[in-house]
């Protein structure tokens, strides 16, 4: 991987959703007064009688999209993750997943990345709780050409999405021609020594890790997991079964999201040395970007001493 | 445009004639409730005429095709009144009799509150305060769509004091949605007592109007009114209207009017006779149908 090209999820979630609009009159956008920072902004320029600025009203504008996909559009909801799965999760319980209604639920600034603005708009249960809905599905895209492709696989899909993105420019992982499919893996690299489980932009740092522990004479497997529910349980139960040690890497809490997933899956089908990276059962704090990585442990760096710890183990 | 609202209509009803509709659905509304054991009698009871005048006069429906694109819609924002707006869309003739038997029971159709896919529901509603925001998402679609439909939502007065509701009460006017026709049941009770014990929402009409809603008030259990009052509502441009419906709670059955008491509580044998042969001894019921035996 060539660490030349980088991408911000939200610019390519801005420019797809144009696009999607472009091409499906029935895509409407609702935004509570973020559209600049997630970049709904630009389907708002592109598309302004299909987009309504609801004011800052999450539990308001959740609803007004569930009425609207009741009368056959396919709304997309903007703002940050933290309050798209928490100030309005019972609007999407009742009015979305229940009636398994064809919303689009998109949260920028997930995880711990979200423009120094600390742990009030940090997003580290959002997969956890989504996850935990009965009817939803949870995307969680690793790089901005993933993220174009998860926003026309959301809209293609009738039903309730979530779907996350983050703020800061990215490594771009996959090229133009990529397949992208709502509950499949994708193996980025072939390893024989220990799996690394991604999801989201954990994926390049996992990439990152594997480079530095082929050096140290390790083959490192790595299987980037977009869709974290459905979970692609034969992708998960093949990469474990390759190499007996799995470590899942992900920028959420440790508790309920894809660690949380992969370790009820292995647990109960394949019992597997297992090592979650992510963040441990705390809330993050505002701080330069580098230095919330490296102290809540989401680096290259902490995803090899995981791989490490379990060769070790294995011994 | 008129030929086309008439679509479905079930032609002009007399204000005898809904009475007399009220009175069976309140009937079968302390049936229901009686066999299922569990419910909310008091604000089923209120909104009788309020179903009545929407289901059975106002609304453009076709109870054959329920989903049936350019209908109206209705949302029952105050989703523990299921059991007599299952009353009202069994009587409209959404689906047979015997279903409402299955009210509140396993794989029934017909939830302990509305969910979406039993027939003739437009929306899922009963965690409180989040139908009016639908009904707009709703009557924004229809506009988009370049659909000649109006929206209805029922709210409940101890529903208004969820915030969210203030939230859809600044969006309304916002887009102008004149398609949009919010009904207040201000039965004045809630759970635990008298609303404005629990949590004033006085002065209810100064707030909907200093929120830029067209505001109407009228006599809830008055059809006449009622239909008057969706008739203005119509024809009101530029801006939603929310009609103040004056109820009583638990209305029709004497010793559940006006009480907490009857908010949500278990009809037995004995209170199903007493309320059953009050609501036969109103005048009304004379003009309805006779009761069917049950069981």
């Amino acid at each position: 991987m060539t660490v030349a090209e980088m991408i911000a999820a939200r610019d390519a979630f801005g420019k797809a959703l144009v696009e999607l609009g472009d091409a499906n009159d029935r895509v409407v956008v609702l935004d509570a007064d973020l559209a600049s920072s997630t970049k709904a902004s630009m389907f708002a320029a592109a598309h302004p009688e299909r987009f309504f600025q609801i004011g800052i009203a999450e539990q308001n504008m959740t609803s007004i999209a569930a009425g609207m996909a009741s009368m056959g559009l396919i709304p997309f909801t903007s703002t940050f993750a933290c309050f798209a799965s928490k100030r309005a999760t019972d609007q999407v319980r009742i009015g979305i997943a229940q009636p398994r209604m064809n919303v689009k639920i998109t949260g920028a600034y997930s995880g711990l990345l979200a423009g120094k603005t600390g742990k009030t708009h940090q997003s580290v249960q959002d997969i956890a709780i989504f996850r935990s809905m009965p009817e939803m599905v949870v995307l969680v895209p690793g790089d901005g050409v993933e993220v174009e492709k998860a926003v026309w696989a959301a809209a293609a899909y009738d039903g309730p999405v979530y779907l996350r993105l983050t703020r800061d420019p990215s490594p771009v992982l996959f090229d133009a021609g990529y397949e992208f499919r709502i509950g499949k893996a994708v193996v980025l690299r072939e390893g024989s020594d220990v799996t690394v489980v991604t999801t989201g932009v954990m994926a390049a740092r996992a990439a990152e890790a594997a480079n530095t522990l082929s050096e140290e004479g390790l083959s490192v497997h790595i299987l980037h997991v977009p869709t974290v529910k459905p979970l692609d349980v034969d992708a998960v139960l093949e990469a474990a079964a390759r190499t007996g040690l799995v470590v899942t890497a992900e920028e959420h809490s440790i508790i309920g999201g894809l660690g949380g997933a992969v370790a009820e899956l292995l647990s109960e089908r394949l019992p597997t040395l297992m090592r979650r990276v992510g963040i441990r059962d705390c809330f993050g704090e505002s701080a330069p970007n580098e230095c919330l990585l490296e102290k809540y442990g989401l680096t290259a760096g902490d995803i090899a001493r995981a791989c490490r710890e379990l060769v070790a183990l294995k011994g | 445009m008129t030929a086309l609202r008439e679509v479905g209509l079930r032609g002009v009803a007399s204000d005898e004639e809904l009475r007399g509709i009220a009175n069976k659905l309140r009937r079968r509304t302390i049936d229901m409730l009686w066999r299922a054991q569990a419910g909310h009698p008091g604000g089923s009871l209120s909104a009788a005429e309020i179903l009545t005048v929407l289901y059975f006069d106002v609304m453009r429906l076709d109870p054959s095709r329920p989903d049936w694109g350019d209908r109206d819609r209705f949302v029952l924002s105050k989703g523990h009144a299921a059991p007599i707006y299952y009353a009202a869309l069994q009587e409209r003739g959404y689906f047979a009799e015997d279903v409402l038997t299955t009210y509140d029971e396993l794989d029934s159709c017909l939830q302990a509150h509305p969910a979406m896919g039993g027939p003739g529901i437009d929306m899922s509603s009963g965690s409180l305060g989040q139908g009016l925001s639908m009904a707009i998402g709703m009557a924004l679609g229809a506009r988009l769509l370049k659909k000649d439909l109006r929206v209805y939502a029922l709210l409940g007065d101890g529903e208004i004091q969820e915030g969210q509701i203030w939230e859809a009460a600044m969006s309304a006017p916002k887009f102008k949605l004149d398609n949009l026709l919010a009904i207040l049941d201000l039965n004045r009770i809630q759970l635990l007592g008298p609303v404005d014990e629990v949590m004033p929402i006085e002065p209810v009409a100064a707030k909907w109007q200093a929120f830029n809603w067209h505001v109407l008030e009228v006599d809830g259990h008055d059809v006449g009114r009622l239909r008057a009052a969706c008739a203005q509502a119509a024809a009101h441009t530029g801006g939603p209207t929310i009609i103040l419906a004056h109820t009583i709670k638990g209305k029709g059955v004497s010793f559940m009017e006006n009480t907490h008491e009857w908010h949500s509580a278990p009809v037995t044998d004995d209170v199903r006779e007493r309320a059953l042969a009050e609501l036969a001894a109103d005048p009304a019921a004379l003009l309805a149908p006779a009761p069917e035996e049950v069981r």
